[in-house]
Parts: C-alpha cells; sequence; structure tokens
C-alpha cells in the first residue's frame, strides 16, 4: 500500500467527508471543502455515502490520463461502483440507461451506431436549422410577457426540439415528447410523476422505431430499425438509447444556456466583446471557456478499478470506487492559468466539461454548436436583455446532479 | 513526423477534423477518425500536434523526427 498512514473513520484523521454542495457565495465556482480536496493531493481518499471510502482524483492531468485508461470500468452495476446519489434515498434502482453504463467493446458497438450522426461534416449541415429554431424561440419568447422565464421559453424547449429532429420524431408527436421530456427533468415533479414520464417515452420510442420500419425517414430511429431489423439490437435497446440521447442532451444544455447566459450579464465588458465579434473563433472560444467555468455536470465521472492502478504516488485496488472531479480539473492552475477567473479569451479548449475517453460526451458537438449560435443570437437579438431579479436571488440547483438554476426570470 | 491514429480508442469527437481538415477526416457511418495523411508536410505539423494534444481519446500518437 501506500506510505501514507492509512486513516479510517476510528481514526485521527479521518477520510473527508464528499460530497459538498456548492455554496451560495460562490455559484459558479466549488465549495471550500471541495477545494479543500485538493490540497490532499491528485488522488485521495473520502468517505461517502452508506461508509464507502471511494478515491478522488482531483488534478487535470490525472482525470485526463484516467479516464482514458480501459482499467476503469464505467459499469453502474459493479459492487465497487461509487453511487453518485445516496442510495438510501435514491430508493429506486438504475434505469437502464443504454451505454453510458457500460464498458467496451459493447460500449463502442452500441455509441458506434449514433455517433456517425454527430460528425463535423453533419454539424455544419445542421447549423442553420438550429440558427431557425433559435430565432423561433426568441420570437416567442419576445411576443410574450415580461419578464420570462428564459428556462422554459429557450433553454429547455432548443435541446428538445433539435434532438427530436435528429431522432426523427414527427411533428405531430412534438408536444407528447416536449412534455413527458420536461417533467423528466423538473426539480418540482413528484419522483412518480417522472418515472410515468419516463416510461411514456420509453414506450413512445419503442413504438416510433417499429413505425420507421414501414415509414422510413432520414433520421436517426430510422437507422437504429433497420438495426434492429439486421438483428443487431433489440427493439428496446433502441429505445433506450433514444432516451439517453434525449436526455443526456437536454438538462446539460439548458443548464449551459442559462448559467452561460448569467454568466455573460454579469461580465458586461466580456459580452460586449462577444456581441460585438464577427470572428467565429472569439465565440467558439468564448463557448469553451463558459463551459469550463461552471461545469455544470460536477460530482465526478464514476468509475471502478478493474486491476490495480498506480497513479500520483498511490495504489489503486481492483474494485475501488474512483471519483475524477472535472469541476476541479477545470480550476486546475497547472491547466488553466488564474483559473478563477472568468476569461473568455483564453484557451480553455482542453476543459474537462464534457468529459474524456471513450465516454467522452457523444453529443458534445451538437452542444457546442447549439451554444455558439445561441449566445451571440440571443444578445443580439435582445441588447437590453437582463435578469428580473438580483443574482442572490437566482434558485440555483445547490445539490443537483446536472448543476444550473430551477427558473432565470428575464427581462428586456 | 509519422501519424498513428488508434481507431479503437477514436470517440468520433472530431477535434482532429476541425483543427487539421486536410489530414484527418470522420467516416460517414460513425464519426470514427479517418487518416487522409499519414505523413503530412511541415506547414501541418503545428495543427496536428496540437490535435493529438487535444483529442479526447488519446487516439493520436506521433513519431517526430523525419
Ligand atoms: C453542454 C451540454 C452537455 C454537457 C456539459 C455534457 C456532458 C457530458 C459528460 C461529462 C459526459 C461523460 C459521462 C461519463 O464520462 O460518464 C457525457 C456523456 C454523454 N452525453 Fe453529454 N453533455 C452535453 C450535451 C449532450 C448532448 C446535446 C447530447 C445528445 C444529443 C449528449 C449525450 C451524451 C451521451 C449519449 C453520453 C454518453 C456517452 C458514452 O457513454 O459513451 N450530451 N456528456
Ligand atoms: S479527435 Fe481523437 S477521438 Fe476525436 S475523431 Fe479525432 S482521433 Fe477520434
Amino acid at each position: 500500500m501506500t506510505t501514507r498512514p492509512e486513516a479510517d473513520a476510528n481514526s485521527a484523521h479521518p477520510f473527508p467527508d464528499f460530497p459538498h454542495p456548492r455554496s451560495s457565495a460562490c455559484p459558479f465556482g466549488v465549495s471550500p471543502e471541495m477545494r479543500a480536496l485538493r490540497d490532499r493531493g491528485a488522488v485521495s481518499r473520502v468517505r461517502s455515502w452508506g461508509g464507502s471510502t471511494p478515491w478522488v482524483v482531483t488534478s487535470h492531468a490525472e482525470q485526463k490520463a484516467l479516464l482514458a485508461d480501459p482499467r476503469l470500468s464505467a459499469d453502474f452495476s459493479h459492487p465497487g461502483f461509487p453511487s453518485p446519489v445516496d442510495p438510501e434515498k435514491a430508493g429506486r434502482g438504475r434505469r437502464d440507461m443504454s451505454f453510458v453504463g457500460m464498458d467496451d467493446p459493447e460500449h463502442a458497438r452500441l455509441r458506434r451506431m449514433v455517433s456517425g450522426v454527430f460528425t463535423v461534416k453533419r454539424m455544419r449541415a445542421l447549423r442553420p436549422v438550429v440558427q431557425k429554431m433559435t430565432d423561433d424561440f426568441i420570437d416567442s419568447m419576445l411576443a410574450g410577457p415580461r419578464p420570462a422565464d428564459l428556462v422554459q421559453a429557450l433553454a429547455l424547449p432548443l435541446p428538445s426540439l433539435v434532438i427530436s429532429r435528429l431522432l426523427g420524431v414527427p411533428y405531430e408527436d412534438h408536444e407528447f415528447f416536449q412534455t413527458n421530456s420536461r417533467t423528466i427533468v423538473s426539480s418540482v415533479a413528484t419522483a412518480e410523476a417522472r418515472s410515468t414520464a419516463h416510461t411514456n417515452l420509453a414506450g413512445y420510442l419503442d413504438d416510433l422505431v417499429a413505425r420507421k420500419t414501414t415509414d422510413p425517414g432520414d433520421d436517426l430511429l430510422t437507422q437504429l430499425g433497420e438495426r434492429v431489423g439486421a438483428g443487431e439490437l433489440t427493439r428496446q435497446q433502441a429505445a433506450s438509447m433514444g432516451v439517453l440521447l434525449l436526455l443526456g442532451g437536454h438538462e446539460t444544455t439548458a443548464n449551459m444556456i442559462t448559467l452561460g447566459t448569467l454568466l455573460l450579464l454579469e461580465h458586461p465588458g466580456q459580452l460586449a466583446a462577444i456581441r460585438e465579434a464577427d470572428d467565429p473563433k472569439v465565440i467558439a472560444d468564448a463557448v469553451e471557456e463558459l463551459l469550463r467555468y461552471p461545469s455544470i455536470v460536477h460530482l465526478g465521472r464514476r468509475r471502478t478499478a478493474l486491476e490495480d492502478i498506480d497513479i500520483a504516488g498511490e495504489t489503486i485496488r481492483a474494485g475501488e470506487g474512483v471519483i475524477l472531479l472535472s469541476e476541479l480539473a477545470n480550476r486546475d492552475p497547472s491547466a488553466f492559468p488564474d483559473p478563477d477567473t472568468l476569461d473568455l479569451t483564453r484557451d480553455a479548449r482542453s476543459h474537462l466539461a464534457f468529459g474524456a475517453g471513450t465516454h467522452h460526451c457523444v453529443g458534445q458537438p451538437l452542444a457546442r454548436m447549439e451554444l455558439q449560435i445561441l449566445y451571440p443570437t440571443l444578445f443580439c437579438r435582445v441588447p437590453t436583455l437582463r435578469t428580473a431579479v438580483e443574482t442572490d436571488q437566482v434558485p440555483f440547483k445547490h445539490d443537483a446532479v446536472i448543476y444550473g438554476v430551477h427558473e432565470l426570470p428575464v427581462t428586456w | 513526423m509519422k501519424i498513428n491514429v488508434d481507431e479503437e480508442r477514436c470517440c468520433g469527437a472530431g477535434q482532429c477534423v476541425m483543427l487539421a481538415p486536410e489530414v484527418f477526416d470522420q467516416r460517414d457511418e460513425d464519426g470514427i477518425v479517418m487518416l487522409l495523411d499519414a505523413e503530412p508536410p511541415a506547414e501541418q505539423h503545428g495543427p496536428v500536434r496540437e490535435a493529438a494534444e487535444m483529442c479526447p481519446a488519446a487516439a493520436i500518437r506521433l513519431s517526430e523526427g523525419t
């Protein structure tokens, strides 16, 4: 083992408790307790739910290396897997989340059935469609009452409409699709309502895959339907991939839309540069920094070691849980000088907001494109946009798995 | 400079295609990397090094020298 004295709950140096919610004093940063984990080293142990003692990885370099390391498993069902939610409180088991909870080669087999949708070429072709959708949502917002809630007016409906287009959800079903997906990601809906909405959507997508075999379109569910026909997939597997794509890209993109807007409003000098930019690179760099700074998919990529791994002077044993904290990697001063300053002109591209390695966000080319369109369009079309409440009155989701705000009242 | 890409590791992120489109492309069916030029001319070395550095899957290996 290591030379550092092993600590446990009974000794004088217990492992620090984990996790800690963000503090309202610093809504875009990490809590002091989480920050203190960095002082314990690149790799150290914490005490979490049920007395478990997983490892946390705090540095950028070690996280990047470990996320691309096949000795770490993302399989939720592994006994050592460090659960992101307290199993006592969560109550029910994990839902089927398709390939995000699998390891290669099966993970790659399934993922590669959908990844072709997100190529650089396809994203370029989709750009004008997303621009039009964004303009239409802004038109409706401007036609409605003030203040408006940016979450409901723009942030949630835009990614949902985009992904339903990619999947091939017929226009007449959008209402049903949006209502149910909104319930799943709603923070006010009961667990029961969310579970019903999840079942509704999974059932709906399952039917739709079947319909696509007789009424094909130029869309992802048609392609998956063909694979079902060829015996490469079951219909249920195809439907759960659809649910994963929908859910994986819905609240994440929505929260980036609202938090990014809020950050830009708080930095008017930097916002002016975005508004005036005619070089797409300025916008692209700004989006990377807006992704790095709040690191919304926080509280760790979760993995289990399949073999002993020597790293940063420690040995992670086979079977032990590992939590890779992107919110700390993205504020690591050796990767990002002066990391606690928002600087939209810095080179932030190596951030880990989309993870890394084999599970690196499959939807990131789409998310980046949506954000690159959204911020300049919003601020150019609504130049007087401002929040209708003080920042300290904005309801942040302090303990949510994906960080964001419950609502963002804006006016203009 | 000689480039090696590991298709097994590649997660189809397309970073390389954006940084060095003359050297890397993506397969239409799954977005996995296609190497267009394994020994690119000197003016491509900068973008290629950046692509290798940025690749989220560490799928691009370079042997420098020639
Ligand atoms: C700004 C928005 C987004 C953020 C911050 C984000 C973040 C992430 C992160 C951190 C992971 C890695 C999970 C892990 O390593 O365990 C991930 C995976 C994933 N994301 Fe995203 N995501 C975003 C948008 C999207 C979009 C738009 C889609 C779909 C259209 C999507 C679909 C997925 C899927 C399917 C995975 C699983 C990949 C795999 O396991 O191979 N995400 N995302
Ligand atoms: S950047 Fe890396 S992961 Fe992305 S397509 Fe190129 S080789 Fe593959």
